[in-house]
């Protein structure tokens, strides 16, 4: 048969833990790989008589990504009860919101191959609770623990306007790097911070005919790899089912599917004959919310330029490499630190090398971002200055780095007392290139009259310069002093 | 007059609340509920076209927490009332289909 013509249809279920210290609805703390049970509390155990108070935290971050992914944000909100019957929610219900999200009709722009961005249709988002953990070690038994039960769980759901599992694996990175930016979500995909169910199927055309194949959803992935190679495996599965058996999609024939990481293959967990009966209604232990436009404009005020603008920015006002761009944007604290350090004048090519090689190492031993390293914007800027005007060397820039980083200060006072700064003077330097080639006649002579070892020689003779003067003296000078020298 | 809540509608009910009815029960239940919900039609009644849907019956909003730490039960006290535990689990019978998962 020949190859069939399709078009790969992939919408997706994101879910998000928020950064809140607390539960949704209680107060017990987040934690991840406590000893399990131990934050829990009536509320969040589903005892009788209790009632939960809605934390404001997670409202406000909901409404924050909402307004990131160019969300309209309801004046009006309410929550919900959708029948749940497994043991990690023992309350035999999850509170979310169905009818009335805090937020719908959105759009997040992912970056393509060719450097420029499409457009993913946001259809809403809702807050909901996240389940605690069944653990089936037990052997006729499961074993639960109520930890993360509680937990805030933003939902996201997409349009099925991805067509690559490389565009899926594109908007997975992209809502990571948002969250991170505004600060709602630590976004650990090894954590399960963010899990990610694909809804895949195949528009397939054969014959000037279009067929639709059954819709597969995906459980739970959290990793990006994961992602991409579900998609991809569940695109070869589907045109495989459809050129065997023609099966097509009818109303609500869709079917969910668990990835096995091991066989690298999607595994059939159940088929839906109908769509799934939540049973909503709306939860009488909890009032609504309405958001006014005073309370709306202050959360307002605390969003930031998103990563990818920044990303863009950098590239075409910069002249940075879209790789270099993406490395500076892959967290909001070193994008800021960037843009405050480039807007003191700085070269930004520099700042970028010196932050993203330097910096980023520094920060990560420390466990902390760029911007808590004790260093100031405008003395990494008279930093990168220095190394653009050959004060100091590259070797040592990155030294004086680490000493401001070490104990603060001014980069020009550590380049002075450590050293550091070359000489540039072409008089001082001429004098130890002078006293190098009177040293050194052979290693002349081969650079001057014997091709073969001529480059050795140079860099040897170079060498000894740059060894007289303790490193300090500006290569560049030492180089074109020596070549005028040694073709004279 | 046919129920408004037939016996299928009971067992379909029952299926998704995960309950095991007998027969009588469903015969039983679908009585009462169709008695229950044909006094609730009486609201049907009503001109409701200028009332906006009642998400509460509090005329009360944003009732909201600061996100301030309090302290959780301890281990021994989470699992006091519960049934069976495995260590610092609670143990619950296998759950087959586990399709759990917020």
């Amino acid at each position: 048969m020949a190859e069939l013509e399709y078009k790969i249809i992939v919408g997706l279920e994101i879910h998000v833990h928020l950064a809140t210290r607390t539960k949704m609805f209680c107060g017990c703390e987040l934690a991840y790989g406590d000893m399990a049970n131990t934050h829990v509390c009536p509320v969040c155990l589903g005892m009788p008589g209790t009632l939960p108070v809605m934390n404001k935290q997670a409202l406000e971050f909901s409404i924050l990504t909402g307004l990131a992914l160019n969300c309209q944000i309801a004046s009006f909100t309410k929550w919900d009860r959708k029948s749940y019957y497994y043991p990690d929610l023992p309350k035999n219900y999850q509170i979310s919101q169905y009818d009335l999200p805090f937020s719908e009709h959105g759009y997040i722009e992912i970056p393509t191959e060719d450097g420029g961005t499409k457009k993913i249709r946001i259809l809403r988002a809702h807050l909901e609770e996240d389940a605690g953990k069944n653990i089936h070690t037990l052997g006729n038994f499961s074993a639960v623990d109520l930890n993360r039960a509680g937990t805030p769980l933003l939902e996201i759901v997409t349009e099925p306007d991805m067509n690559s599992p490389d565009e899926v694996g594109a908007l997975a990175r992209e809502l990571q790097r948002i969250v991170r930016f505004l600060g709602v979500s630590e976004a650990d995909m090894q954590k399960g911070h963010m899990r990610f169910e694909p809804n895949v199927n195949l528009h397939i055309t054969r014959n000037g005919e279009v067929f639709k194949t059954p819709i597969s959803e995906v459980k739970n992935l959290n990793s990006f790899r994961a992602i991409e190679r579900s998609i991809a495996y569940e695109v070869a599965r589907q045109l495989h089912e459809f050129k065997e058996t023609g099966k097509t999609l009818q109303m609500g024939n869709k079917s969910t599917y668990g990835w096995d990481d091991d066989k690298q293959m999607t595994v059939l967990q159940r088929e839906k004959e109908e769509a799934h009966d939540y049973r909503y209604f709306p939860d009488p232990d909890l009032v609504p919310v309405e958001i006014d436009d005073a309370w709306l404009g202050e959360i307002k005020a605390r969003l930031c330029e998103l990563p990818i603008q920044m990303q863009q920015r950098f590239t075409k006002d910069y002249g940075l490499s879209d790789y270099d761009a993406s490395v500076l944007t892959a967290d909001r604290a070193t994008a800021e630190f960037f843009n405050a350090t480039v807007k003191q004048g700085a070269d930004a090519k520099r700042v970028c090398n010196l932050l993203t090689q330097t910096g980023l190492k520094l920060a990560n031993e420390k466990g902390t971002t760029v911007d808590q390293l004790g260093i100031t914007p405008e003395n990494l800027a008279k930093l990168a200055q220095m190394a653009n005007a050959g004060d100091v060397s590259a070797t040592a820039a990155t030294a004086i780095f680490e000493e401001m980083a070490a104990a603060a200060g001014n980069p020009m006072q550590i380049a002075e007392a450590k050293n550091l700064i070359q000489k540039s003077d072409a008089g001082e330097i001429e004098a130890l290139v002078d006293a190098v080639l009177a040293e050194n006649t052979e290693a002349v002579q081969d650079a001057k009259t014997n091709p073969k070892k001529a480059k050795k020689a140079i860099g040897f003779l170079m060498g000894q310069v740059i060894q007289k003067s303790k490193g300090r003296a500006n290569p560049k000078i030492v180089s074109q002093l020596m070549n005028q020298k040694l073709t004279s | 007059m046919t129920a408004k809540i037939d016996e299928a509608q009971v067992r379909r009910v029952a299926l998704l609340s995960r309950l095991e009815l007998s027969n009588e029960e469903v015969a039983q239940f679908s009585t009462q509920l169709s008695d229950i919900v044909e006094y609730i039609e009486k609201l049907s009644g009503l001109d409701t076209d200028n009332v906006q849907p009642l998400a509460h019956c509090l005329p009360v909003y944003n009732v909201l927490r600061e996100d301030v730490p309090h302290p959780s039960l301890t281990n021994d006290q989470a699992l006091a009332n519960a049934p069976d535990r495995e260590d610092e689990y609670f143990k619950v019978p296998k759950i087959l289909d586990d399709n759990s998962g917020a």
